[in-house]
């Protein structure tokens, strides 16, 4: 039986969360309404609804921007993949102490100063159309493929630094204990160090995934019928660039779970385990 | 008692980090079955002294026997040598993703080659033995300090050492869990353990140890049995060192 004094908080407790959703209706109807207002009273708008948001071009759009995108969504599996296993290879590479691997740990930071500070773009253009022009036998000459590489070689870069960043925050003492409980440096790292630096970097490797997605997109200078790719011919025939807001709504139903899922792991209670 | 061997011998043992000499030419022996309790204040250089012995720090000048064969020659695989000594640290330092069994058994698996079977068979034993039945699969922050004390000292005995090398091992713990962790020390003193043990604590030290050695500024000043150095101790310093404790309501 509760006491009449623990009603009467709960009473309480109600009525103030009330109010502060009502607030915040009223603040978002203020605000919303308010920018609406704004953009679809303006001398512009109808012009650009009709170049921009035209449901008849959408609908004839947009099963081929969807067809596109597939291939957006392969080479973001398959880079993804790729940048896992590599930013780690690289990560130990630079954490390593012995001096055995000191020539391998020089072209380490050489490659991680080098592909992290070039912008992704340049890399897509150099790496698809420099790497075919050597004329080498057994390089690649698909487009998407070398756009591929220069995603996984530019990600790769940072996703190192990341898992480094991830080892170097696991505490001293941990490695102190696997240690003197007998374990290998390399023992030590894969049963203690690593699998305690993969859960605290889940969440902005996840980020850095989002950021991926959306540079596929940077691959269609290549060539290849991606999405935005697709979505440029399209607009380009009909000058209306309904198809490009297709495009972008494909890469949100890829992007928005995503971040959802950064969310739920860095949030206040969703701690990872 | 003093004809047993020596299974730990520290010989002018000098080790500085930067600028600071912490120690300054330690000796010591630590004799089969025999339990050791290094004392001093803080920073007096205890712990240290033990990371150097289980060789997670590189001394400046000396030598560290075990079982009479030089341990810390820079020429000597260190990770050998760990896997005859057992440490446990002042923060426990259980591997947090891990569950208790799972951190009595890693050693044991990887180290010792021991199959999962064989490994978990004795990690159960081990647990149960320091009170730990029915807490196999828990984590660490889910466990007491004292129980995850008793953890970590499961975990440095199952590699079966030669030696224990305890580093303050009471001194995180709430003053009630502090019993129970004393308890798992005394039945490994019971059962023969030769250990090394740094504390706090004058009343264990006093229980459980044939001799007592107190580090001051580097150097072991003054050694002997627990009566004669914590009842009538000869040097000034370790007079004052003991008063203080006394006065702090910790002897």
């Amino acid at each position: 039986m509760p006491s009449d004094r623990r009603l009467e908080r709960e009473v309480a407790k109600r009525r103030h969360q009330r109010r502060g959703q009502a607030i915040a209706l009223a603040s978002s109807v203020i605000v919303l309404g308010g920018l609406a207002a704004l953009v679809f009273t303006s001398p512009g708008w109808p012009t650009v609804r009709e170049t921009f948001f035209s449901w008849p071009v959408f609908k004839q759009s947009f099963p081929h921007v969807l067809d596109a995108f597939w291939i957006d969504v392969k080479v973001f599996l398959v880079v993804e993949a790729a940048v896992l296993v590599l930013g780690l290879v690289v990560a130990l590479v630079r954490i390593a102490r012995s001096p055995a691997i000191f020539p391998l740990r020089l072209l380490a930071t050489v490659y991680v100063d080098l592909f992290r500070g070039v912008p992704t773009i340049l890399l897509v253009f150099l790496i698809g159309f420099g790497v075919p022009a050597l004329e080498l036998t057994g390089t690649p000459s698909d487009t998407v493929v070398l756009g591929g590489i220069a995603l996984a070689l530019s990600y790769s870069a940072y996703v190192a630094e990341v898992y480094r960043a991830g080892i170097n925050s696991v505490h001293r003492g941990q490695r102190d204990a696997a240690l003197a409980v007998g374990l290998t440096e390399s023992q030590a790292m894969r049963h203690v160090l690593l699998p305690q630096a993969v859960r605290r970097v889940a969440p902005p490797l996840l980020n850095d995934f989002v950021a991926l997605q959306k540079d596929v997109a940077l691959i269609s200078i290549l060539g290849p019928l991606e999405a935005f790719r697709e979505a440029q011919i399209i607009e380009a025939q009909t000058f209306n660039f309904t198809p490009l807001i297709a495009a972008a709504l494909l890469y949100l139903a890829v992007t928005v779970p995503l971040a959802r899922v950064v969310d739920r792991l860095g949030g206040p209670e969703g701690t990872v385990r | 008692m003093s004809a047993a061997t020596p299974v730990l011998e520290v010989r002018g043992v000098t080790k500085a980090f930067g600028e600071r000499e912490v120690l300054r030419g330690v000796n010591l022996t630590v004799r089969e079955h025999e339990a050791v309790a290094l004392i001093g204040a803080s920073g007096s250089g205890k712990s240290t002294l033990l990371r150097c012995i289980d060789l997670l720090a590189e001394i400046d000048d000396g030598d560290v026997f075990l079982d009479g064969e030089v341990i810390t020659d820079p020429s000597i695989n260190p990770v050998g040598i760990r896997r005859r000594l057992g440490l446990v640290f002042q923060a426990y330092n259980l591997f947090p993703h891990m569950t208790a069994l799972e951190n009595v058994v890693l050693g044991e698996r990887w180290a010792h080659g021991a199959s999962r079977a064989e490994a978990e068979e004795r990690g159960r034993a081990l647990l149960a033995r320091f009170g730990l039945e029915g807490r196999e699969d828990d984590r660490p922050d889910n466990l007491s300090g004292g129980q995850q004390q008793r953890v970590a000292i499961a975990r440095a005995f199952a590699g079966r050492p030669r030696a224990l090398l305890l580093d303050e091992v009471t001194s995180a713990l709430d003053p009630e869990l502090v019993g129970e962790v004393l308890a798992a020390v005394r039945d490994l003193k019971a059962e023969g353990m030769t250990m090394l043990i740094a504390t706090h604590e004058m009343s264990f030290a006093r229980e459980v140890a044939d001799q007592v050695a107190f580090l001051h500024e580097g150097r072991i000043i003054e050694q002997g049995s627990p009566s004669q150095v914590l009842e009538s101790p000869q040097r000034e310093e370790t007079q004052r060192f003991l008063k203080r404790l006394l006065e702090a309501g910790r002897a």
